[in-house]
């Protein structure tokens, strides 16, 4: 599922040697074998020319978002400003200014969109994303306490942010508790404490000063306004530890989904397993809602649109994340420049892309019959 | 209202006891079993009712003795201050609590019965977003600035976003079934609120207007919003009573309701008009408060077992009582200030719907 396995079947194919074999069967899924390392996998052909596709296009987009804005750069002097041989203008546009929040969109945008998947799959329910399960309304409650009350700086405001989403998570991970937690209870429980919290933030804002109210109303919808590297950091941090554990994580799922009876006759521990991808899932959640608000839509239609761009009957992790990295990049985009010189938050045009896909998705799945 | 229905008998093919054992064994008996008792538990539930009234026109932010309360009524007194207050302050606000629970608690049974999912609330047909869309739209885009102004457009977006959630979730073969509608609504519930979001990020003379309509409250309702909203009130009360033959038999699943002769789609139809007319009308007056929709039925089920019959006359008793008393703790506990009722709704029902999740197994939701 990784990248790394994903570039290895042309490579093994074209040097062939006799430590690494790659076998292609009838459902597009080639195998991968490394009698060295002792490792086998299988890779879904599709989704890795789609991962590459989808992964040159976020690049692509990111470029082009480095390249527009009031001081325009063409697009060769951002690529040499990149790899540090640029102007000294163009070095400071793109590296200081530009660069971050741009990256923050892309890895934001990752971790939704790879949340999403992880909660989705786990709840069998393409309904289920961060949003609806109370992770964000968590972040957005303590994020508007520390707006209005504290009047906090925006460092404390994304701390905040991470503590309730943190605490939520763990809330309602132990109000669904009940010899272990299915899917279907999370997500209800998640809709309970949603509820209760929005209540608690729409309470701190009619308490506010118009001008606080307006603040939080601004990071409610998710924006990236002035992202700097400190920004970056911890985000890229989250992700270099969660990427790699969540696509370990992947084969437990695969098992998860035939239901909980199958998955214990083959020997899966079900509650750890589902336990540490819920935790995976939170984390993602929790930190990207911390750096960029929550940003509507992302982590809910992402997985979907992937999931129909690989063709495969499951979620597949790598292409949901790059997919949630291409949307959010690319609605930044259109945030930053479509009413230009003032910019909206990311999160409305999130929600505008959004929203008409995931009806039409309904109306659609309505029409042939399989919406339930 | 419950006087006028007939007891349930034991040889009641419709109701519910008479579906299959697993049913019954969900469903399970009410406290009160015999009729007799559930009339004399809904006379019991109204005399609660009107104390509970009483309460909310004698206590609030600024004290006023009982004999003072008693006179405003008797013995009213224009220039008395306290009688002023009791009467365009207390008594309209009460009244609107008063129609404003019982058109919840109906809506929320009626909803639940349709859509057959325990976890149905008015929140679920997208019915309270596109009633905030369209109060933004009518501040932001045509100046609007008063309760009264907003009642109108409230009750438009409502109505709206119901019908075009219905639409969607009764296309295809089988209609509006249950898991099409909760999908639908929700979808649609998190396109409206990201627009609504989105004119308050434009402008901040709406968002400040509209950050305390959107917390639910009763505050500041006076006899035009009763007089406003109370034909669509009545009527939609009346449309719910009269589906509660229907959801009976639409409980027992369609094929079954049709081969009972029930005419499914009419059904349908008349009970999703009650849930549109009754939470439209009530989000217009209120503002969006949450959880009366979704708790009442349960406690109704509770009491009187699972003939809608039944269910919804106290729904309809309930529901005021629940929203009242909420009013009430809102004006005590926040002194000379107060808490809205939407909060102290939430914040009451939130953790009943979590327990109300946990205690059901999987496949019953």
């Amino acid at each position: 599922m990784s990248l790394g396995t994903q570039a290895r079947p042309a490579e093994t194919e074209a040097v062939g040697t006799s430590s690494r074999r790659a076998r292609r069967d009838g459902n597009g899924l080639v195998v991968v074998r490394s009698r060295r390392l002792g490792v086998s996998t299988r890779v879904h052909r599709r989704s890795v020319v789609v991962s590459l596709a989808l992964a040159a296009a976020t690049f692509a987009v990111l470029c082009w978002s480095l390249a527009v804005g009031d001081f325009p750069i063409p697009i060769g002097d951002v690529l040499a400003a990149l790899v540090g041989a640029g102007s000294d203008d163009a070095d400071f546009i793109v590296r200081t200014l530009r660069l971050p929040r741009g990256l923050t969109a892309v890895l934001v945008g990752a971790a939704f969109g790879l949340s999403g998947a992880i909660f989705q799959r786990i709840a069998r329910n393409p309904l289920a994303s961060p949003d609806i399960i109370g992770i964000n309304a968590g972040a957005a409650a303590a994020a508007v306490f520390v707006i209005v009350v504290v009047s906090g700086t925006s460092a404390q405001v994304t701390a905040g942010a991470l503590a309730g989403a943190t605490a939520t998570a763990l809330a309602i991970y132990l109000l669904a508790y009940r010899k272990g937690v299915t899917g279907y209870r999370l997500v209800l429980v998640g809709i309970g404490v949603t509820a209760m919290l929005s209540s608690v933030t729409s309470f701190l804002l009619t308490r506010a000063q118009i001008y606080d109210a307006q603040r939080a109303t601004i990071w409610l919808t998710g924006s990236l306004n002035g992202r700097s590297w400190d920004h970056v950091r911890p985000v890229t941090a989250a992700l270099l530890v969660l990427v790699p554990v969540s696509v370990a994580l992947a084969r437990h799922l695969r098992v998860l989904e035939v239901g909980d009876d199958t998955a214990r006759g083959l020997g899966v521990r079900i509650e750890r397993s589902r336990g540490a991808l819920l935790l995976v899932g939170v984390a993602l959640a929790a930190v990207s809602t911390a750096s960029a608000g929550p940003i509507a839509f992302v982590a809910l239609v992402a997985p979907q649109i992937a999931r129909r761009l690989t063709g495969g009957r499951t979620l597949a992790l790598v292409p949901a994340a790059l997919c949630g990295a291409l949307l959010l990049v690319s609605a930044d985009l259109l945030a930053r420049r479509l009413f230009a010189p003032s910019e909206l938050p990311v999160g409305v045009f999130t929600a505008i892309l959004g929203a008409p896909y995931l009806l039409y998705l309904l109306a659609r799945a309505n029409r042939i019959g399989s919406g339930g | 209202m419950a006087v006028t229905l007939e007891p349930r008998t034991d040889d009641d093919t419709l109701s519910p006891r008479a579906a299959p054992q697993r049913t019954r064994a969900v469903v399970g008996r009410g406290v009160l079993s015999s009729g007799w008792a559930k009339g004399g538990g809904v006379g019991v539930a109204v005399g609660v009712l009107v104390v509970v009234a009483f309460a909310s026109v004698a206590y609030g932010s600024k004290t006023i003795d009982l004999g003072t309360v008693v006179d405003a009524f008797v013995a009213y007194d224009g220039t008395n201050n306290d009688h002023l207050i009791i009467r365009s302050l207390r008594v309209p606000r009460t009244l609107v609590g008063l129609g404003v629970g019982a058109a919840l608690g109906l809506a929320g049974a009626v909803m639940q019965g349709v859509t057959r999912n325990p976890l149905a609330d008015p929140g679920i047909f997208g019915v309270e977003a596109g009633a905030a869309l369209a109060v933004v739209v009518g501040i932001y885009v045509f100046g609007v600035g008063s309760l009264t102004g907003y009642v109108w457009f409230a009750f438009a977006g409502a109505g709206v976003a119901s019908v075009v959630v219905y639409g969607l979730g009764s296309l295809g073969r089988g209609g509006a079934t249950p898991v099409k509608l909760a999908l639908a609504g929700a979808a649609m519930a998190a396109l409206l609120s990201s627009l609504t979001s989105a004119v308050l990020i434009i402008d901040i003379a709406t968002l400040d207007q509209f950050r305390f309509w959107a917390v639910g409250s009763l505050a500041g309702r006076d006899g035009q919003v009763v007089r406003q909203v109370a034909p669509f009130l009545t009527v939609g009360v009346l449309l719910a009573l009269a589906s509660g033959r229907g959801l009976n038999t639409l409980a027992l699943g369609d094929d079954v309701a049709r081969s009972l002769g029930q005419r499914v789609h009419l059904a349908r139809a008349t009970s999703g008009l009650a849930v549109i007319v009754c939470s439209g009308a009530a989000v217009a007056a209120a503002g969006p408060v949450g959880f009366i929709g979704l708790t009442i039925p349960h406690v109704a089920r509770a009491i009187s077992g699972p003939d809608y019959r039944w269910v919804l006359p106290w729904s309809i008793v309930l529901g005021p009582i629940l929203l009242l008393g909420a009013d009430i703790v809102g004006r005590v506990v926040a002194r000379p200030g107060e808490l809205q009722v939407g909060i102290v709704t939430a914040f009451i029902g939130a953790p009943f719907f979590i327990a109300l999740v946990r205690r059901r197994k999987l496949a019953e939701l």
